[in-house]
């Protein structure tokens, strides 16, 4: 102990032999920055919600490349009893020497045919299916190359036409909120004058609570982070559920090339902050949450699956006795509470009953006699 | 017939004004029928295109189904009285399960031409004075999505356009840019040729206004926008919303179709949507009702039927029908009545047999039970003697015994 404080001491005196005093792990971030540079990144991200709803345009928008060149949109008639169908596209993105694996995975078709009847059902399967392959892929021999192919992050389209949230909506949120991080968006935001977007926003915001959906939350600040940083934060938790507009088209406007939609009456930028939430989405998504996304989707969503998982196996293994299961049995680190209630009950039967039999035999001995 | 040339005025040219102040003395009825998903503006176009706010709260999005509110307001211009009736469709497009969605919409207009039916076949009628509720208009609203029509549109659409004039219009087109609309256009136009939905032309047929129709039907669908407030450009205060980005004007052609619409709708085609609505539609209707009912405009010898001939022998086989339905719930009855008399017979004899069958049981009892007494009687004496001469027979030894022990001790 003392000797930390002589180190301490010295080093306010800025004296000679330096480095005696700095021991150096204030490197270690530069370290995990260089590491993570080569190792590379992976993010998953799903897209859901109606056909023409401005999905495709924003993801190009967020990630300014052109995923969807040659897609076939279904017509009215084909889609009147349309299944939802599971796209993935995946690309490889560099930026300043950090590489980035996108996975974005598209659900056409949901929300498109004349009955909806549980049309989440493919995207819920879906996610559970990438969580059980980590699963079996985390308790494998070989764990050197694990693929995560599990959805980080669930941007969710709400039409700005109606007044909030319509059954539709509030189901699939419910199927999926503790599967993935939903994030909520207004789509087609330039429908909506700004005094629109403000009564449309506090009205999901309180449907969302009323329903009792968990959408992803933005972790919380921390109390020595400084005071701008904390202002953005509350800025842009009070601005959720984001309205965003997308641009696959570059316009001209004041001057500068933007992207944006070029109206009759006006251009729509993009990126101007006071026309939509684009770039708070884009900052939330990419430059600030990305790897929160991720670790909540660890942490959190994958964890419950795998609790869950576990616990189903254990208690249908109690059931069948069987030795086979289709993944190694793993040793319980502690006994299921109930299942020693059991034996406990079953071992005074049976002691109740060794004990009758014993008497019983007594008598006839007895009776013999 | 012959026309002959006039050699001076005389004066039936007035015939048309007479017609004209006829009808603006009778006052005139319009009936517009909104579908579209909740939210999507079909209030605020109502507000819009008639230049007033019909009272109208928001609706929610979770109603179970579809419900149809007809609410009839009474507007006046210039001299000119209308009784504005507008439907809005509660609830269209909210829930999970749309298969059901079209139906109360059908059901409905079905309902007005039925009631114009009954009207029309009443002995007393006053068509003169009725409130007709038919269906003049549909505007269907499309969600501006820049793709195509949704698979619900689609299937509505089919369902009411042999009922009603469908005019589609693409709502919220402050969505929608210029180039995207042109496509959007040309998609619905073709989804709903290439699905045989029959929407509303305008009229070709009158010179007057052919010019115009025919350029405004390759404008359709309208994509329109509606607007509450108001703005003032340059020094006026104008119908428009309000952007970061720039205002929008409802009534600027450059901006919007609202124009164009306002003009077919009201100023030019009114009244021929009113009589499109009579002479196809409802046409249609009366004439499947009644061929239902089984009437015919000829007869097997394709002589024309009168309507009272018909009528007789409707009314002849009606009565035979309910004659032999009497007949039969008769004869019903009658069967009814047997099997069950039948039936209790079979169980008085049932029961009849039975008690035979106990009596006769407990007469072999007692008789057993009679014999089983006579035998313990018999018993009885038997053992009674055998006791009676026991005892003799023990004091006759008893006195013996004494005596041989008199003896022996003697």
């Amino acid at each position: 102990m003392t000797t930390n404080i002589r180190y301490k001491s010295r080093s306010m005196k800025s004296e000679d032999s330096e480095d005696k005093q700095y021991v150096g792990f204030a490197t270690l971030p530069n370290q995990v920055h260089r590491k993570s540079v080569k190792k590379g990144f992976d993010f998953t991200l799903m897209v859901a919600g109606e056909s023409g709803l401005g999905k495709s345009t924003l993801v190009n928008s967020l990630f300014l490349t052109d995923l969807y060149k040659d897609r076939k949109l279904l017509n009215a008639e084909e889609r009147i009893n349309q299944t939802v169908e599971i796209t993935k596209h995946t690309v490889d993105i560099e930026e300043k020497g950090v590489k980035l694996k996108l996975t974005i995975v598209d659900t056409p078709g949901f929300g498109d045919a004349v009955n909806n009847n549980e049309c989440w059902r493919p995207i819920t399967d879906y996610i559970d299916q990438q969580f059980e392959q980590y699963f079996r892929d985390e308790s494998g021999l070989n764990r050197k190359n694990i693929l995560d192919n599990r959805v980080h992050c669930c941007l969710y389209f709400i039409p700005p036409f109606g007044h909030g949230l319509r059954p539709v909506d509030v189901e699939f949120m419910k199927a999926l909120h503790e599967k993935v991080n939903i994030i909520p968006l207004i789509s087609k935001a330039d429908c909506l004058t700004p005094t629109e977007v403000k009564k449309l926003k506090d009205r999901v915001r309180d449907e969302i609570e009323r329903f009792g959906i968990k959408v992803y939350q933005f972790p919380e600040c921390d109390s020595d982070e400084e005071e701008e940083f904390k202002q953005m934060d509350k800025e842009l938790k009070e601005c959720t559920p984001f309205a965003v507009i997308g641009s696959n088209t570059v316009v001209e406007a004041r001057g500068q090339r933007v992207r944006g939609r070029l109206y009759p009456w006006g251009i729509v930028e993009v990126e101007n902050q006071s026309h939509c939430d684009f770039v708070k989405l884009r900052n939330m998504l990419i430059r600030s949450h990305m790897h929160d996304l991720k670790d909540v989707t660890c942490d959190v969503h994958y964890e419950n699956y795998r609790a869950h998982c576990i616990q189903e196996m254990t208690s249908k293994l109690a059931q069948d006795n069987r030795t086979d299961s289709p993944l190694p049995i793993l040793p319980l680190p502690t006994p299921d509470v109930e299942t020693e209630k059991l034996i406990k009950m079953k071992d005074e039967e049976l002691k109740r009953m060794q004990e009758m039999l014993e008497k019983m035999q007594q008598q006839m001995h007895e009776k013999d006699q | 017939m012959r026309s002959l040339s006039l050699s001076g005025h005389v004066g039936f040219d007035s015939l048309p004004d007479q017609l004209v102040s006829k009808s603006v003395s009778q006052g005139f009825s319009f009936n517009i029928l909104c579908v579209g998903e909740t939210g999507i503006g079909k209030s605020t176009l109502m507000n819009t295109l008639f230049n007033t706010t019909f009272e109208n709260e928001e609706a929610s999005h979770f109603h179970n189904g579809v419900h149809l509110r007809p609410r009839t307001y009474s507007l006046q211009e210039s001299n000119v009285d209308l009784q504005l009736t507008i439907v809005d469709t509660v609830g269209f497009g909210d829930q999970v399960n749309k298969e059901e969605s079209y139906k109360p919409i059908v059901d409905y207009i079905d309902a007005q031409f039925e009631n114009f039916l009954e009207e029309e076949l009443k002995i007393k009628r006053s068509l003169y004075n009725y409130h007709d509720s038919r269906i003049h208009i549909c505007l269907y609203f499309i969600a501006p999505s820049g793709h195509s029509l949704k698979s619900l549109d689609l299937v509505t659409m089919k369902k009411l356009d042999s009922k009603v004039n469908i005019i589609p219009i693409i709502a919220k087109a402050d969505t929608v840019s210029k180039s995207e609309l042109q496509k959007f256009k040309i998609k619905i136009m073709s989804e709903l040729v290439s699905n045989g939905v029959q929407i509303y032309q305008f009229p070709t047929d009158d010179e007057a206004v052919a010019e115009i129709n025919s350029s405004m039907n390759a404008h359709l669908p309208f994509a329109v926008i509606g607007s509450s407030e108001e703005v003032k450009i340059g020094n006026k205060m104008v119908r428009a919303r309000q952007y970061p980005w720039g205002v929008v004007q409802v009534e600027n052609e450059s901006h919007c179709d609202f124009v164009k619409l306002r003009e077919m709708l009201i100023r030019v085609n009114m009244l021929d949507l009113r009589e499109q609505t009579h002479a196809r539609h409802y046409e249609l209707y009366r004439r499947c009702k009644l061929e239902e009912m089984g009437f015919k405009d000829t007869d097997a010898d394709s002589e024309p039927f009168s309507l009272q001939e018909t009528y007789v022998a409707k009314r002849r086989e009606f009565i035979g029908e309910l004659q032999m339905k009497e007949e039969q719930m008769r004869q019903m009855f009658v069967n009814k009545v047997k099997e069950t008399e039948a039936e209790l017979k079979e169980k008085e004899r049932e029961l009849h047999e039975r008690f035979e069958m106990l009596k006769r049981t407990h007469q072999e009892e007692k008789r057993s039970l009679e014999e089983m007494r006579r035998d313990f009687e018999e018993e009885m004496n038997t053992f009674n003697r055998r006791k009676v001469a026991a005892e003799t027979l023990q004091s006759l030894q008893g006195s013996t015994g004494l005596k041989k022990d008199k003896e022996k001790k003697t």
